[in-house]
């Protein structure tokens, strides 16, 4: 496995704020990975409140993918990761594949990453606002221009949309455009109340990022695949490994209790060496 | 390494000890090992309400007293009026709770000894109450407007007054009082204190008329902003208020860790979200 993972338990882009605010709980080195919350070439204030609802056993969210953009980003935020000990995946979107290798080359240039996480799947963002990759051939046309301008070693991850239909397709073809992993899935596609985009994540969508992880791992075998989706105990992400999955995200969890990525992390710590 | 510092948030799983209904609201004593030490007004802590609600519930902290067999406890003031807060108080004594705190930052304190107006609308007058015991240890004078829509919703008076030299009750009805509103009495109360520094806690527009007359009154204002939160912790970035920064520029901070406490004269009034 390229990817080389200290532990399998990471933080799910945009579930763990800056980093600062989950290290009151939980020691970041502990962790497999640190993923960012997406940033993009230029700040993005964010959507409208309410941005956040419950539902059954979920969240509804439309935060709209805001972050600082990736000056800030540099100069304030991922230092201070880095110097945590984090095994820090940087998750970025772009409007157009040019955002996207400008995003790569500007990271490629950072040392320390454990590598970039590609997010091709932003449910809750605008529509005109990032570049459309529904289509397997677009999502691997930005993975094949990311990979393009990082250094050789730093590894792509790409997040999949959870499409039922096209996701086996998807994971295929963005790892013959480059990624060394692919997340599965995403939040899916849903709306706020009043019908804005959003995002639904938490337990209420785990039995189907399930079925999109059973799908990916028989289309694409030897494929390194993070589950990602609903995960909120050890014995879901148990279930997610026992399948096949290299590793899990935990991300809405965490909103619910700030320690669940912690506690998992020592729940299914590798046993039989020791992790000095 | 990141041992949580002394002063930051724990997450611990407690227990409800007591709970009292007294007019509207609910009174909860719960033990929350290590949070009471770490409190200063102005701070909350968040409740889970089960596992399938996964927004977290947050709650002013009303009093810390010590209990016998117990060390110190915290004391809310809870309002039903969803599914979390019916669930919270339908809970008999003794049921586990899931807390985390003390969050936010809290209300500052003057160097030296001015008058001082606080100013708590409904059950967030709570947050006022250990504010005014600390206000008076630095000998500040401390006058106290608490205001209710009705005599069941309004936290005791009587009380108040053992803590602040003048005491103003208004309620929306009239019921115990005089009949009005925050707007309609505040800035009579400041001139006749000669407020230095005025003090703000309850629903968004008794604190945007807290913050009028503070500006009016030539008064410092710290106003505790309440809005809906999802983690409370500071990751989801779901709970944003506009305010204007020290060059003028306006940004989105998060009101559950850049607030709740924030200077009246820095929020942008006209963006904030009326909720609740």
């Amino acid at each position: 496995m390229s990817l080389d993972l200290s532990n399998p338990v990471l933080v799910a882009s945009g579930c763990g704020g800056t980093g600062r605010d989950l290290a009151a709980y939980t020691d970041l080195a502990t962790l497999g990975g640190f993923v960012t919350r997406s940033i993009t070439l230029a700040s993005r204030p964010g959507g409208a409140a309410p941005r956040i609802v419950e539902t059954p056993s979920g969240l509804s969210h439309a935060v709209d993918l805001q972050n600082p953009g990736i000056d800030q980003f540099l100069a304030l935020e991922l230092p201070w990761l880095l110097q945590q000990g984090a095994q820090v995946f940087v998750s970025i979107v772009g409007r157009s594949l040019g955002e996207y290798a400008e995003l790569a080359r500007r990271l490629g240039r950072m040392h320390g990453l454990a590598g970039l996480e590609v997010n091709l799947s932003p449910p809750d963002a605008e529509p005109s606002g990032v570049f459309d990759v529904r289509e397997p051939f677009h999502a691997a046309s930005v993975v094949a221009a990311v990979h393009r301008d990082v250094p050789r070693g730093l590894p792509v991850v790409a997040k999949l949309r959870s499409d039922l239909l096209r996701i086996a397709e998807t994971a295929n073809v963005v790892i013959e455009a480059g990624a060394e992993a692919v997340v599965v899935g995403n939040a899916l596609p849903a709306a706020m109340p009043d019908g804005r985009p959003a995002g639904l994540s938490g337990p209420a969508i785990r039995p189907l990022a399930m079925r999109c992880l059973t799908e990916v791992l028989a289309a694409a075998p030897g494929a390194t695949v993070i589950a990602c989706g609903g995960i909120a105990t050890a014995a879901d992400a148990r279930a997610a490994l026992d399948l096949g999955a290299a590793a899990v995200q935990v991300g809405t969890a965490l909103l619910h209790d700030p320690t669940a990525a912690g506690r998992l992390a020592r729940d299914l710590a590798p046993t039989g060496e020791d992790e000095a | 390494m990141n041992a949580p510092a002394e002063t930051g948030p724990l997450h611990v799983t407690g227990e409800l000890l007591a709970a009292r209904r007294i007019g509207g609201y609910h009174h909860l004593t719960v033990v929350a090992p290590g949070i009471p030490e770490r409190f200063r007004p102005g701070t909350f802590v968040a409740l889970s309400t089960g596992p399938a609600r996964l927004a977290r519930r947050a709650f002013w902290i009303h009093r810390v007293r010590p209990m016998s067999g117990y060390g110190a406890t915290l004391e809310l003031v809870v309002e039903a009026r969803g599914p979390g807060t019916e669930w919270l108080v339908s809970q008999p004594v003794r049921t586990r709770l899931e807390v985390t705190g003390p969050l936010g930052r809290p209300f500052s304190l003057p160097k030296q000894p001015v008058s001082c107006v606080l100013v708590g609308d409904g059950y967030a007058a709570a947050a006022l109450f250990p504010l005014a015991e600390r206000l008076r240890e630095r000998e500040c004078g401390v006058t106290l407007l608490v205001a209710a829509r009705d005599e069941a919703h309004l936290l005791s008076a009587l009380e108040a007054r053992r803590t602040a030299r003048a005491v103003t009750v208004v309620t929306g009805d009239g019921s115990v009082g005089r009949r009005g509103s925050v707007a309609d009495v505040v800035g009579e109360v400041l001139e006749r204190a000669a407020a230095e520094v005025v003090y703000g806690a309850g629903p968004v527009a008794s604190l945007r008329s807290v913050a009028v007359a503070a500006e009016a009154a030539g008064a410092w204002s710290q106003v505790a902003v309440e809005q809906p939160l999802t983690c409370a912790t500071g990751l989801c970035q779901g709970c944003v208020v506009p305010v204007t920064g020290e060059g003028g520029h306006a940004r989105l901070v998060r009101a559950c860790a850049d607030g709740p406490v924030f200077r009246g004269d820095r929020v942008v009034w006209d963006e904030l979200v009326g909720a609740p």
